[in-house]
This record gives structure tokens, sequence and C-alpha cells, in this order.
């Protein structure tokens, strides 16, 4: 393997931390950009307050040690500096000077605070492609609020998307959105050097996470300016049913077992009849139930029997069942068997193991995408704080080996 | 031409229309990038999703087709005839882009698949969106937005507390939306690897393993301690259970607290809080929160040993639900976060493009559509780009841009 050789050619001076921001340097790194990870030698780097949490590989707990943060920080290397010193702000202009991308999910105006605003940045390199990710975005009347995933996610319309039944939305149980707003981030980043390349104009991209979600939430929107039929309204949302485009039976049903359940969708007629000589019962074969109309008009009793039937068999049993005539169905799958005893995931190399300096070796999220000439690698975990002092300060900026003492010293790095 | 120019401008994009690389292709096209969208005779079948305009059914009323194909060219070649077939593998010698979403197979019956297309253009990057990858062992199974999310795990961390309910999938299709994030991820790389003098490409993205690696801590929790997060409502899936984090406010609506406060300047902001709506009283333990103002902070490990700290940060988690209750979903997160507190509305999606913050920010924007003699409000860009900023325009109309064609020299007819 080795490193990828995609964007071996590109350097991010990073800011980034949480999954929101170090998501979208986590792709580049893992396509061989060199990621600079900057943090604070002052308070340990803890602004990223998944250094030190959980999950634990052992009973050790530290800064070091938080599985989230390694997940998220793989391929990175990762330098200490102090931007409240005279000499650590020198340094970080030298280091934008050969970056292609400075890139940070601050709070609003915090990175400006610190002395480099996109002007100052713009008048160290001017070509360079700042992008800035925070959840209200830098402005607007709510641009000094605070977000982390689950209040992005209840203000741009996912989590009121997302329920079965009247009450509270079910909402999304993981901070979807940091996902999402890490791989949007992303994206800005890669946009912003294609526009570079062509025009050799760098810019200022400024992301709002949530309105990043407010991209996601589907053709619900339009059917509420067109229609005027908002999603806030009586028996919404029932997202596990069909909504756009229209199927029924179309639900996640109960196997047998505890909590085990299984997804199918019946997209045409001829689905149906496909479950109907799956299923062998009569109320199968009944004329209203032979057309979409039919069984939409019918989904409340359709589901019930649905679920009489799904029930009585194991929820893989049910999915292969159902395959087996063509019809898309699949177990909700736990966490141990899409990763453990899951053939499309292992044959992808899904779960890659990167050596850790504390932790050791632990497996991680891979890339769901191969490319054919220069694919993704994934070897190396998250830098602990300065790990790359020296390579960084050294080879990338030409410091001597007593200058980087002096640094670590005077408590700049 | 549909042209504002944007990052992407100057990037040739052919999509072959498929529901799961619609919204990979559209991301481009706002961002800039020429996106032919090439129909089969009669129309994409996206044509005959729901929901319409009126309900009623039309190829030019489908709003899912509005929704998930603006900002691009519509054409119809027929690829099952000789001269369409070559007319397509003309229209790909013009593009930097393909993306298609076909099943394994079709396009190689047609002769058109990405190796014979490729062979003659070995600089072209060719992305192709499948449920299970190319060569997976799943390839064949049948998949929609409610398998994935639920074989992909993104449905295990979804749903309520009660576990006799099953677990939840997400409006808006996130699973096929994931897969068009990574394609766009996957196809701008490879772009800046050809910049940098590297060859196109073939990009086998796995729909399935997208939706495996945006699951958060669903994954590393079991990745990194063996553990498996539980579904709970309206809040994070975690292995142990969580107090919950949902409140129904004064108007019907739904607010989310957040995290209960830990600093003395935030429980001294949730005194005034309770005083300014005159219902100290009602929460007789409000004294905690002045304990909580004198001590300083509360550490989360302090709130397992130290009963005081318990009971203030209780107090503290309480006051917020309390007032939450008190006030409109919406007017509780304007005071809560004009007073520091990380703390939101769960609003839906039009609701999010009527708040003044993202009108003020210019991201729902208005699309004017002569058949209804209108102006339309649709979900803008998912982040702003000061050089060149995109902009989102109307999908096309069947065979809208034949004449494209004529211009590329690529018609058939």
């Amino acid at each position: 393997m080795g490193s990828s050789t995609a964007l071996s050619h590109i350097r991010i001076c990073d800011f980034t931390g949480q999954l929101a921001g170090a998501g979208a340097t986590r792709w580049l790194a893992a396509m061989g950009a060199q990621v600079i990870r900057i943090e604070d030698p002052t308070n340990h780097g803890k602004w990223d307050i998944l250094r030190g949490m959980k999950p634990f590989v052992d009973e050790r707990r530290g800064l070091e040690l938080g599985g989230g943060f390694n997940n998220h920080n793989v391929e990175k290397l990762g330098i200490t500096l102090d931007l409240k010193t005279e000499r650590g702000k020198e340094l970080l202009a030298e280091l934008v000077q050969v970056s292609d991308v400075v890139s940070e999910n601050f709070a609003a105006g915090v990175l400006a605070r610190l002395g480099f605003p996109y002007e100052r940045l713009r008048e160290i390199r001017e070509d360079i492609v700042y992008v800035s990710n925070c959840g209200f975005g830098h402005t607007g009347p709510y641009r000094r609020y605070k977000t982390w995933g689950p209040i992005v996610q209840a203000m741009c319309g996912l989590t009121f998307g997302s329920g079965t039944r009247q009450g509270p939305p079910a909402g999304f149980g993981l901070s979807y959105m940091d996902h999402h707003g890490g791989n949007f981030m992303a994206i800005a980043i890669l946009a912003a050097l294609v526009h570079r390349n062509r025009t050799g104009e760098g810019q200022w991209v400024d992301m709002s996470c949530t309105e990043a979600g407010a991209t996601l939430c589907g053709p619900a929107l339009l059917d509420a300016t067109v229609n005027g039929r908002p999603l806030r309204r009586p028996g919404m949302p029932q997202s596990n049913r069909s909504q756009h485009p229209l199927m029924a039976p179309h639900g996640i049903y109960p196997a047998s077992g505890d909590d085990r359940w299984v997804a199918l969708a019946c997209r045409t007629d001829d689905d149906w009849r496909a479950i109907g000589s799956v299923i062998g019962a009569p109320w199968c074969h009944d004329e209203s139930l032979a057309t979409l109309g039919g069984r939409l008009a019918a989904e409340d009793e359709l589901d019930v029997l649905m679920a009489a039937w799904t029930s009585t068999m194991s929820d893989r049993a049910a999915a292969q069942l159902l395959q087996a005539v063509g019809v898309p169905a699949a177990p909700v799958q736990r966490p141990a068997e899409r990763i453990d005893d899951d053939p499309n995931t292992a044959e992808w190399g899904l779960w890659p193991s990167v050596e850790h300096r504390e932790m050791g070796r632990v497996r991680v999220d891979g890339e769901p995408v191969h490319f054919s000439e220069t694919d993704w690698s994934i070897e190396a975990g998250a830098p602990v704080l300065g790990q790359h002092n020296d390579q960084v300060y050294g080879e990338v900026l030409g410091l001597s080996a007593s200058e980087i003492d002096e640094l670590r010293d005077e408590g700049v790095i | 031409m549909v042209g504002r120019t944007g990052p992407l401008t100057g990037l040739r994009v052919v999509e072959l229309s498929h529901e799961r690389c619609a919204f990979a292709a559209k991301m481009m096209a706002d961002l800039g990038a020429e996106v032919v969208v090439v129909e089969p005779p009669g129309g994409s079948v996206q044509r005959t999703y729901e929901p319409f305009v009126d309900d009623e059914p039309g190829p030019e009323r489908s709003l899912w087709w509005w929704h998930y194909n603006t900002s691009k060219l519509g054409a119809v070649l027929d690829l099952g005839t000789a001269e369409g077939a070559d007319a397509f593998r003309s229209l790909c010698r013009t593009a930097d882009i393909v993306v298609e979403g076909e099943d394994p197979g079709r396009l190689a019956a047609l002769g058109v698949d990405h190796d014979v297309v490729r062979s003659g253009q070995p600089s072209l990057i060719w992305v192709s969106v499948t449920p299970y990858g190319r060569s997976g062992p799943r390839n064949g199974w049948q998949a929609t937005d409610l398998t994935l999310v639920a074989d992909g795990g993104l449905a295990w961390s979804c749903g309520y507390d009660d576990h006799s309910l099953p677990p939840v999938r997400g409006g808006g299709n996130q699973g096929y939306q994931t897969a068009g994030i990574f394609a766009v991820l996957s196809a701008l790389t490879a772009v800046l690897v050809r910049d940098a003098g590297g060859p196109g490409q073939f990009i086998d993205v796995n729909m399935c393993a997208a939706v495996n690696v945006t699951t958060e801590a669903a994954t590393y929790e079991y990745l990194v301690a063996q553990a498996t997060v539980q579904r709970q409502t309206c809040r994070h899936a975690n292995p142990e259970p969580t107090t919950e984090s949902h409140v129904r406010c004064a108007d019907g609506a739904y607010a989310t607290t957040g995290f209960p406060p830990t600093q003395a300047r935030q429980f001294q902001a949730v005194i005034d809080w309770l005083d300014e709506l005159g219902c100290r009283d009602e929460l007789p333990e409000a004294f905690f929160l002045e304990m909580g103002v004198q001590r300083g902070s509360i550490h989360l490990s302090e709130i397992t040993e130290d009963p005081e700290a318990r009971e203030i940060f209780g107090t503290g988690r309480n006051a917020m639900r309390l007032i939450a209750a008190k006030l409109p979903a919406h007017e509780f997160f304007r005071q809560g976060q004009e007073k520091g507190m990380a703390v939101g509305a769960i609003l839906s999606p039009e609701e999010v493009v009527a708040d003044p913050h993202f009108v003020e920010r210019g991201f729902p924007v208005q699309i004017h559509h002569d058949d209804l003699g209108r102006d339309v409000t649709y979900p803008g860009l998912p982040f702003r780009c000061s050089a060149a900023p995109g902009g989102v325009g109307r999908a096309p109309r069947l065979g809208e841009h034949q004449d494209h064609l004529f211009q590329l020299g690529t018609d058939p007819s």
C-alpha cells in the first residue's frame, strides 16, 4: 500500500476539530494530501473534545486515547503552535505561505481574533483557499450562536423529518451532520482548488453547517413551497413509509428474536406479485392489493399483515427470501454484523487498521469508494499532541533542530 | 446555458439520469459545472416520482425531478440504438466526468460501459454509483434508500426509547444522498489528480458502504471498545442509556436543550432566565444553581462520584427543561442562544427556508417557473464561495437542451 498519490501535491494548514471539521481533512488525508493539524499547546489540544472522549481501547484514559479522535484524524500530521505569542503568529504566516488551504471550524470570528481573518491570509498568500465551517455561518443574525451536531440537525429540518408517530421526532441518533458537515466542507475545499487551478484565484468559502443540512431534506420542501403542503402537518412525518416515490408496503418490520427488524420495499406491482409468491397466503392475491393505489389505501392493514409474516422468521431469512425473488429487503444490521460478519464491507476493505502511538493497532472507518488509479490509503493513526513538530518545523519550514528546541523551551510549540 | 459562474465552471459532466446519482450531478451543476443529464426517450423514470405540482402527474410536474435535477441541461438519447449509443460515446468525449448509477452489466450490454468509453479517452473520469459496488458479493441485490439505510446500519441508531417501535429511517433519502456526496468528493478529487498531470480514472462508489461509514459512534464504539449503541428518542444512540434532551414547548413544537450547564456563568444565566420568566418558584431545588455559581464549574467526571455535583448538574438540566416548556420553541432557541447556551428549535424544512437568518444569508433561492407563472422557493447552496458562488437554476424539461448536443457535434439526428 503506502500513501495515496491522489492529492500528495496539496498541503492543508488545518485547524479543524471534532468530526464536523476533522471529517473534511480526513478525506483529503486519506487521498494523500499533507494535512498539518495545528493544536494549542497551552490547553493540550482540548478544544477538540473528542481527544479525551470514549470509546477507549482499554482502562487507560487521557487526551491521547479518545477513540473518535483517532478515527477522524488518521493520516494527518500533528503540530502544536501557540497563536497567542508573536513567534507563533510568525510561524503560522510561514506555514500559510507554503499551504494551498487553510481550514477551520471554530465559532465564527475566532481565527480573525487570533489575527488571521481572510484578508490577512490573502496578504500572506494571494491564492490561498480559506474554508470556514460553523453552525450558522459568518453572517446573519445567528452568526454568534453555538451549535453541535444535534442542534444543527434540529435547526436544518432533518430532525423534524425523522419519525414514525405523533410526539417527539425520532431524529438522528448520531451527529449525522458532523459527518456531512465534514464531507461538504471537503467538497468546498476541493471545489475551490478546482477553481484556483483554472483561474489562479483563491477565495473564502463560508460554510454554515445548518444550511448544508438544509440541502439534505429532499423533495418534501418543494411540496411545501409549490403545493402549500408543509411537512409540519397532522400524521407526519412517517419517514419509514415511502414518501417519494410512493411504494407500498414499505417499512421496517419486526423479525423473530429480540429487537430484530427487516426493511422491505415493494416498488412495483411486479414486486407485489413476487412478495405474494413468497408469503403464499390468500390475502396476497386480493384484487384490491394488485395495484399501488389499492395498497396505499390499505397501508395500515398491510403493515400489520406484513409484520405478522416477518415475525415468523429471522431478519436474515426474510431478507433472503425476498431478495431471491428480486424484492429489495435487508436486515437492520447491528454494528457487529455489518462490521465483522458482512462480505460487502469485508471484501471492500472498509475497516482498515491503523497504528496509533498510544492506542496501538485500532480499526477505523475506510472510504466507500475505490479509485482505479490513485486509491485512498489509511494506515497511520491520529497524531499525538505535537507528534510531527520536528518534521513540520524542520522539513516544511526549514528550522534547525536547535531552533525547534528553542520554540519548545519558550512554549511556542 | 443554465449558467451562473461557480467554482466548477469550466468542468463538463455527463450524467446518465438515475436516482442514485442525480443528487451528485445536481451538486456539481449548482456549483457551476456544465452538466448534461441524458434521459431515455419518454424521459427519466424520476419524472414519474411524487410529489407532483397540484398532485397531478406529468413529466414536467414531478417535484422530485425539479429538486434533484436543478441547474442541469437536459437531452434525450436512446442508448438501445446504435445511433444513440454512438451519440452517447461522442458526448462522453466532450466531458471531464461521467456519472451514472446503472446496475453492473447494463451499460456493457449496450456497448457504452466505462472500459469501452475510457479505452479511447484515458483522461475521462467515470463515476459509477451502485448499491453494493461493481463487483462485490452482494452485487445483484436489489436496494432502495430504505434497505440501504437498514443494511448500512444508520437505521439501527435511529428511533425511540421504546424498542417495541421499529428503528427509523430519517426522511429525505439519506442513503442515496450520502452516496451522492461521496461521488462528488471522488469526482473532484480525480479532477485535481488530472490537473496535476495524472490520468483519468474509474471510480466505484458503494452506496451501502457509504452509509456504513456515516454512522459515527455506532461504528467506532464497536471498532474500539466492542460496544453496541442502542437507539433513544431524539438523541444520540449510546451503549448506556442517557437522559432526554428534547422538550415539548409552549407552542407544541419541540426543542432540544443541548448539553446542560456546567460553568458558573451558565448557572447564573439560568437563574436570571428563570427570574425573567418569573418561574424560579416552580423549581424548589433552584438553590443548587446558586451552588453551581459558587462552585465555578462541574466536571463530568465528578457527577458519578460527588453527590453535590450530581445535584447541581441535574438541577441545571431540569431548569432548562422547565424554561423550554414555558416558551415557544423558536423563542426558547433565540433566548437561550442570546444567553450563550447551545440550544435549538426542531424546525420543519419549510420553516428553515422562511427563517430570517437563512433568508438574510440568501440561502433560500427563488426560481422562476414560466409554467406556474411564479417564483418557487428552493434550498440554495451548501456553502458560499466568495470568488464564484454558483447558483441554483430550474431543472430541464424533457429534451429542453437537445440543441446543446448539436453544438457539441454529438446529436444523432
